[in-house]
C-alpha cells in the first residue's frame, strides 16, 4: 500500500493512500472536531455528508478551507487545523448550528451525551452573536411508540438517513425542503408509525443531538414501583448486562449482571427474572420448529419451508412484514423472549403465585426500542406492560441515589431467573443460531455435545455463513445483522435460496442486540461494540449449564404446564402470527 | 435554400413567441401565398436574435433588412411593400436611440457591430427544426473530421484551444475531457447541463431553442472522445420549447445516423436521452445534477471523488454546459488556433451574456473575451435608459458581484472578474442605474440563494438566512454597526466553508457591495435614509404645494392615510402609510415625493 506524507500543525507523517485529513490528524494526535461525521468501522456505517462544516482545515494552496472528514491526503499535503481562520470558521459554523438549535439544555434527554453541546463546550462558545432574533426552526414532534422525533434539534447532520437508508434499507428517512427549512423527514411527513420505520432505534443510535430519542416510559415504572397494590415483575435482556456499566463510567465490556440484579432489586421490583429464561424456552420452541422442517424435509416432504427464520428481533419482524410480506411463512412462529416472558410470567407465574394478571406489572429492560413497539402489539394482550432501554434504567438507578458502581453482586430470583450460557449468547450476532445449534445437535443425534462453542457462527461480519455437522446432516446456516444485511439473504432466499440455507439467524442492529437502539450511546466507536461482544461471551463461558434445554427451571415448566415444545398451549402462549404491513 | 430568392426570418425564441411570433409566421405565410411567391419567399421561424429589447424581430434576406416590434398585422404590409414591390417599410426598421437614425442593415447597428457569434452562430440563422439547414451550415462535419482522428487528438485539439467551461466555473474543457478518458470503466457518460437558473439569464435556452443540434453534435464528439457511449441532457422542464427543439433534433441526428449504433459507419456509438430538471438552482452544480439524474434529491456532495472519476451511477462522468458544447464543432471546423486566437491569454473565445437591467438594448449577446464591459453596456448595450447615471454591473448572477464605474474599462475574462470579486458564472449581467439601492440589491440576490440553498451544508442553510435577516433589518432601518461588522464576517466564513459552489458565491453580491457602496449601508443604519430611494420601508410619501386638492390620491389610498379637503393641500399620515405608491401613480401634477 502506498504511502503520503502529510504535515499537520507542523506534525509530518506517512498515512496511507485514500486516508483522510481527519483520520491522518487522529494519527498524530490532533483531534479534529467533527459532527455529521461517523464511522462505525467494520459495519456498513459511514456517514460522510461533509455538511456540518465543523471539521474545516485549512490546506496550503487551497482557495477555502477542506473538510477534515472527507478530504482525502494527497501527498505533501500540509494542513492547519487551528489557525486563526479555522478557528474563526469553525466558531461562526458552531454559533450558525446554535443559532437555530433550542437552547433548552437543560432538559434536553441528550444533554451530556449530545456532541453538539460536547463541541460548544470543548470550543468554549460564550455567546451567539449570529441569528441573534433570527428565525427558529419549528416542526411538531412525532411520538411513536419507540422513538420521539423532535426536528427542531435537528442540526442535519444526516446519520439518522445514511442509517436508515444505506445501512438498514428501510427507506424511512429522506432530506425534505430546502434551504433555511430542510429537514430530514418521512415520506409524505408521516408520523413513523404509519411509515415503513421498523423502529430499530438506530437512527437514535447515531443521532448526535436529541432530534431523535426513545419514547420514555421510566417514569411510568416508578408509579408502578411505588403502587403498593402492585406486583412489579421485571426481566433484563441479555445484552443489557454487557452495557448497563458504561452508563456508570464503566470500560466497555465489563459484565454488571449481578449489580444490575442488585439496583434492580433496590429500585423495589418485587421479582427480579431474566428475559434469559425466556431465551432459552425460545430454544425449545424455535428448535423444536428447525426440527420439525429439518425432519419433514429430509423425509421428503415438499411443502416445508426452509430456511427457517430466527424471530426474536422485533425490529427485523417489522422489516419482513413491510418489505417482503411474500416471504412471511419462512418465519419462526416463536414469539420474542421478551414476549414469552411476558407470557409466561401472566400465566404460568401468576398461576403459580396466586397474582391476579390485573395485579402483576411486567418491565422489561432492553437494549431496544422496537422493543417498546412490540410490547404494545395488539395480539401481545399487554403480556409486557412497560419496555424501558439500557439507557433509561441507568437513569432510574442514578435517580434512586443508588451508588451502582459499589452495589454488591445479587442473584435473579427463581423461578424465572435460572439461565444458561445458550441464552446470554442471544445478546449478539450468531448467538440465537448457535444456542439453537446445541439444543438441535443433542436432539437430533441423540448424543452430548462435547464442545458447544461453535466459533464458525461467531464474528462480526455483516453477512456470514457456516456449515455445521449435525450427525450425518450438514446444517447450512446463515447469519445477518443489519437489516441491509438481512435484506441481502432475504432476496438470496427470493431467488430459490442457491446456498441451501437450513436456519438463518437476523438480527436488525449492527453487532446485535448488544449494538442496539437502547443501548449506551456508542458515538461512533466500533470497538465498543466489539467489547460488548466479548463480555457476552464470557457471560456465556461462566455459566454452568450453557444449553437450553438443560436449563432445570425450562424443563420443569414444560413437565409441569406446556407438556412438550409445540404443544397445544404453547402455541397459545409462545408464538404468534405475521401481517403484510402496507407503508410508506 | 437555393430555390429560393429571399428568405423571411422571424425569431422564434421564447420572447419573441409570447409576443406573438408564431402568428407572424402564419400571417407572413398567408400574405407570401396570397402573393403567389411562396415558391421564391421562404418563411423561416429561427432561433433567438438576441434583441430582446425590440422584439418580436423580423429579417429579410439576401439584404439583412431588420424589422423590429413588428406585429401580426404588419405582415401583410411587409409583403406588400418590402417583398412584392421591394420598398422597406420604414416604420418598422431600427432607430438608433443615440443618432435618432434609421439603420435597416442589422450589420450596421451598434448592438451587432462589435458582437462575435461563433456558440451563437446559428441562432437566428437557420431553423432550428430542421436537420438539413445545420448540415448545410457545415453541420456534423467537424463530427466526421472527430472521427478520422484518434480519441487523444480530439482532447488534444479542445485543450489547445484553450475553451473554458462557460456554466460559470471556468474548467478547462479538454482537461476535463482527458480526465474521463483516462479513468477506465465499462460505461461513461456524457451530460449536458442545460439546468440554466440564473434569473435574468437565458443563453442556454437561446442555443437549445436556436441551434440545438450543435450540443447534439458535440455531445457526440465529446462521447467519441472520452469513450462514453450514452449521453444525457439535464434540462429544466420549465423550458418547453427547448426540450421539444432538442427532443427533434435528437431523433434527426438519429434517423440520420448521426446518433445511434454506427455513426457515420465509424462503429461509434453514441446516443442522447432527456432527464428533465424540476428547477432548482443547486442542480446546475454538477454533483447535485448527477444526484438528480439519479432520482435522488438534488443536492451536492463534497468533491472530489469528481464526476470524471465517479458521476452518474458511480460511472465516469463528463459535465459540460450547453455553451461550452455548443463552441465545440466551431473549434473542429475552424480549428483550435483560429479559437485559440480570440479572447485574452487565459480567457479564449467568445461568452455569450443575457443583458438585463437599466439598459437601453435588453438582449442576448456574444462577444469576444476581452472585450471591456464600457463596450457592452455603451457601445453594444447602448447606454443607460431614460439617460440615467451607470451605477454598477453585476455579472455572474446571483453568485456574482457587483462592478462599477472604476472597472468598466477591465477586459471581460474569467480571472479578471474573479480579481474583482465577482465571476463570469453563466452570463448574466444586469445593469443598473443611480436608482438602485446596494444593500436592496443583495438582499434581492440573498433572497434568491435562500431560497435556492438544497440546505445540506451548514454555513448555506443557515447562514444565507442570517445574511439575509441582516439585510432586512438593514434595509428596514432596524440595522446597527455590529450588524454590518457580524455580515462582513458571516459573508467570509460562509466563502471558506459552505460545501458548494452556491453558497461558496452566495456571499458575493454583500461583499462586493459592502466595500464600493460602504456609505450606502451606513446611510441606511445611521441616517435611516435610503440614499437610491429604494428602500421602501425607510422612504415617506409627501405631498408638496403643487397639490390642487383634487381629491384623487386620498380616493385611491387603500389604506384611507390621505386627508384634505377639495381644492386644498392634502396630507399623508406617515404612520398608517404602507408606502404601496398608489398615490403617486395616480397624481397628475406630480405633487406626491418620494424621500
Amino acid at each position: 500500500m502506498s504511502e503520503l506524507k502529510i504535515t499537520i500543525d507542523g506534525k509530518e507523517t506517512m498515512v496511507a493512500k485514500g486516508a483522510t485529513i481527519l483520520e491522518a490528524a487522529k494519527a498524530v494526535g490532533v483531534h479534529i472536531p467533527t459532527l455529521c461525521h461517523l464511522d462505525l468501522h467494520d459495519t456498513k456505517m459511514v456517514n460522510q455528508a461533509a455538511s456540518c462544516r465543523i471539521c474545516v482545515v485549512e490546506v496550503d494552496g487551497r482557495r477555502n478551507l477542506a473538510p477534515a472528514c472527507a478530504t482525502p491526503v494527497t501527498d505533501g499535503m500540509v494542513v492547519n487545523t487551528r489557525s486563526v481562520k479555522v478557528l474563526n470558521a469553525r466558531k461562526v459554523v458552531l454559533e450558525l448550528l446554535l443559532s437555530d438549535h433550542p437552547k433548552d439544555c437543560l432538559v434536553c434527554e441528550k444533554s451530556g451525551r449530545c456532541e453538539l453541546q460536547d463541541v460548544a463546550v470543548k470550543f468554549g462558545v460564550r455567546e451567539i452573536r449570529i441569528g441573534k432574533d433570527g428565525a427558529q426552526s419549528t416542526y411538531p414532534v412525532d411520538e411513536s411508540k419507540a422513538i420521539v422525533r423532535d426536528m427542531d434539534k435537528c442540526i442535519m447532520c444526516r446519520r439518522c438517513e445514511t442509517m436508515c437508508n444505506k445501512v438498514q434499507t428501510v427507506g424511512a428517512l429522506s432530506g425534505i425542503n430546502r434551504g433555511f427549512n430542510a429537514v430530514v423527514s418521512t415520506a409524505f411527513e408521516a408520523d413513523l408509525l404509519d411509515s415503513v420505520c421498523t423502529h430499530c432505534g438506530q437512527c437514535v443510535a447515531v443521532c448526535p443531538t436529541g432530534a431523535l430519542c426513545e419514547k420514555e416510559h421510566a417514569w411510568d415504572v416508578v408509579r408502578h414501583l411505588a403502587d403498593p397494590d402492585k406486583v412489579v415483575v421485571v426481566q433484563t435482556a441479555p445484552a443489557v448486562r454487557a452495557a448497563l456499566g458504561e452508563e456508570f463510567g464503566m470500560e466497555a465490556g465489563t459484565l454488571v449482571t449481578g449489580k444490575m440484579v442488585a439496583a434492580l432489586r433496590a429500585l423495589g421490583f418485587n421479582y427480579v427474572f431474566d428475559t434469559d429464561f425466556a431465551a432459552d424456552v425460545t430454544i425449545m420452541e424455535e428448535g423444536a420448529e428447525l426440527i420439525d422442517r429439518l425432519t419433514r424435509f429430509q423425509t421428503g416432504d415438499t411443502s416445508v419451508r426452509l430456511p427457517i427464520l430466527t424471530s426474536c428481533c422485533p425490529a427485523w419482524v417489522n422489516f419482513i412484514e413491510s418489505q417482503f410480506p411474500d416471504l412471511l411463512d419462512i418465519p419462526s412462529t416463536a414469539r420474542s423472549p421478551q414476549q414469552m416472558f411476558g407470557a409466561i410470567a401472566k400465566n404460568y407465574f401468576a398461576e403459580k403465585y396466586n397474582i391476579p394478571r390485573e395485579k402483576m406489572v411486567v418491565v422489561s429492560i432492553m437494549p431496544c426500542l422496537a422493543k417498546k413497539y412490540e410490547a404494545s402489539r395488539p395480539e401481545f394482550n399487554n403480556d409486557v406492560d412497560l419496555s424501558i432501554s439500557t439507557r433509561e434504567l441507568a437513569h432510574l438507578i442514578k435517580r434512586a441515589n443508588i451508588d451502582f458502581n459499589n452495589l454488591p453482586e445479587e442473584d435473579f430470583d427463581n423461578p424465572l431467573g435460572e439461565s444458561t450460557g445458550a441464552s446470554v449468547i442471544f445478546g449478539t450476532t450468531g448467538g440465537v443460531i448457535e444456542a439453537a445449534t446445541r439444543t438441535a445437535y443433542e436432539i437430533l443425534t441423540g448424543e452430548t455435545l462435547e464442545k458447544v462453542d461453535f466459533e464458525a457462527l461467531r464474528g462480526f461480519d455483516g453477512v456470514r455463513s457456516a456449515t455445521v455437522k449435525v450427525g450425518d446432516m450438514d446444517l447450512n446456516i446463515g447469519i445477518a445483522h443489519g437489516l441491509g444485511n438481512a435484506r441481502e439473504l432475504l432476496e438470496e432466499i427470493q431467488n430459490g435460496n442457491p446456498r441451501n440455507f437450513h436456519a438463518i439467524e437476523i438480527m436488525a442492529c449492527p453487532g446485535g442486540c448488544i449494538g442496539g437502539g437502547g443501548q449506551p450511546y456508542h458515538h461512533g466507536d466500533s470497538e465498543i461494540l466489539k467489547k460488548r461482544q466479548a463480555a457476552i461471551y464470557t457471560e456465556d463461558r461462566n455459566k454452568p449449564i450453557r444449553k437450553s434445554h438443560e436449563n432445570p427451571f425450562v424443563k420443569e415448566l414444560y413437565a409441569n404446564y406446556f407438556g412438550k415444545p409445540m404443544s397445544h398451549k404453547a402455541h397459545d402462549l409462545l408464538h404468534t402470527h405475521y401481517e403484510a404491513k402496507d407503508r410508506v | 435554400m437555393s430555390k429560393y430568392t429571399m428568405h423571411i426570418l422571424v425569431c422564434g425564441g421564447t420572447g419573441c413567441i409570447s409576443a406573438q411570433s408564431n402568428e407572424i409566421v402564419e400571417q407572413l405565410m398567408f400574405h407570401i401565398n396570397e402573393a403567389n411567391m411562396s415558391e421564391e419567399v421562404q418563411v423561416l421561424k429561427t432561433g433567438c436574435f438576441g434583441f430582446c429589447e425590440k422584439g418580436p424581430v423580423v429579417k429579410i434576406l439576401p439584404d439583412n433588412t431588420f424589422y423590429v416590434q413588428v406585429t401580426p398585422e404588419d405582415a401583410e404590409e411587409l409583403v406588400k411593400e418590402h417583398i412584392v414591390k421591394g420598398r422597406k417599410v420604414e416604420r418598422l426598421l431600427y432607430v438608433d436611440p443615440t443618432t435618432e437614425e434609421v439603420v435597416s442593415d442589422s450589420k450596421h447597428m451598434d448592438f451587432y457591430k462589435k458582437q462575435m457569434r461563433v456558440a451563437l452562430r446559428n441562432c437566428g440563422f437557420i431553423d432550428p427544426d430542421n436537420i438539413e439547414e445545420y448540415i448545410a451550415r457545415d453541420g456534423y462535419a467537424a463530427l466526421g473530421m472527430a472521427l478520422g482522428m484518434t480519441q487523444q487528438e480530439v482532447i488534444d485539439e479542445v485543450k489547445k484551444s484553450g475553451l473554458r467551461g462557460r456554466g460559470g466555473g471556468g474548467f478547462p474543457t479538454g482537461l476535463k475531457w482527458e480526465f474521463a478518458y483516462k479513468n477506465k470503466a465499462d460505461q461513461k457518460y456524457v451530460v449536458c447541463n442545460a439546468d440554466e437558473g440564473d434569473p435574468g439569464a437565458f443563453m442556454d435556452r437561446s442555443i437549445l431553442e436556436g441551434d440545438p443540434h450543435s450540443v447534439v453534435e458535440a455531445m457526440a464528439i465529446c462521447g467519441y472522445a472520452i469513450g462514453a457511449t450514452k449521453g444525457l441532457v439535464y434540462i429544466r422542464a420549465e423550458y418547453p420549447l427547448a426540450i421539444k427543439r432538442l427532443e427533434k433534433a435528437i431523433n434527426d441526428a438519429r434517423e440520420y445516423g448521426l446518433l445511434g449504433k454506427d455513426i457515420l459507419g465509424s462503429g461509434l456509438e453514441f446516443d442522447i436521452e432527456i432527464k428533465f430538471g424540476a428547477g432548482a438552482f443547486v442542480c446546475g452544480e454538477e454533483t447535485a445534477l448527477i444526484h438528480s439524474m439519479e432520482g435522488m434529491r438534488g443536492e451536492p456532495t463534497t468533491k472530489p471523488p469528481f464526476p470524471a472519476e465517479s458521476g452518474y451511477w458511480e460511472k465516469p462522468t463528463n459535465v459540460n454546459n450547453v455553451e461550452t458544447f455548443a463552441n465545440i464543432p466551431v473549434i473542429f471546423l475552424k480549428g483550435a488556433d483560429w479559437f485559440a486566437s480570440i479572447g485574452t491569454e487565459k480567457s479564449k473565445g467568445t461568452k455569450v451574456f443575457a443583458l438585463a437591467g437599466k439598459i437601453n438594448n435588453v438582449g442576448l449577446i456574444e462577444v469576444p473575451m476581452g472585450i471591456t464591459l464600457r463596450e457592452v453596456i455603451y457601445d453594444i448595450g447602448g447606454g443607460i435608459k431614460d439617460g440615467k447615471k451607470f451605477k454598477a454591473v453585476q455579472t455572474g448572477g446571483p453568485s456574482g458581484g457587483c462592478l462599477t464605474e472604476k472597472d468598466l474599462d477591465t477586459p471581460i475574462d474569467f480571472d479578471n472578474l474573479l480579481a474583482k470579486g465577482s465571476m463570469m458564472g453563466s452570463g448574466g449581467m444586469i445593469v443598473m442605474d443611480e436608482d438602485n439601492c446596494m444593500p436592496a440589491v443583495a438582499k434581492f440576490y440573498l433572497e434568491f440563494t435562500e431560497e435556492e440553498s438544497c440546505g445540506k451544508c451548514t454555513p448555506c442553510r443557515v447562514g444565507t438566512k442570517r445574511l439575509l435577516e441582516l439585510l432586512e433589518k438593514i434595509t428596514h432601518g432596524k440595522g446597527t454597526m455590529e450588524d454590518v461588522d457580524v455580515l462582513r464576517e458571516l459573508s467570509q466564513v460562509i466563502k471558506d466553508t459552505a460545501l458548494c459552489g452556491l453558497g461558496q458565491t452566495a456571499p458575493n453580491p454583500i461583499l462586493s457591495t459592502l466595500d464600493v457602496f460602504y456609505d450606502e449601508y451606513i446611510a441606511h443604519i445611521k441616517d435611516k435614509k435610503c440614499p437610491a430611494g429604494e428602500c421602501s420601508a425607510l422612504l415617506q410619501y409627501i405631498i408638496n404645494d403643487k397639490c390642487i386638492g383634487c381629491t384623487a390620491c386620498a380616493r385611491v389610498c387603500p389604506v384611507n392615510c390621505i386627508t384634505g379637503t377639495v381644492k386644498q393641500m392634502h396630507v399623508v399620515d406617515q404612520e398608517k402609510c404602507i408606502k404601496c405608491g398608489a398615490c403617486m401613480d395616480k397624481c397628475k401634477f406630480k405633487a406626491i415625493i418620494k424621500q
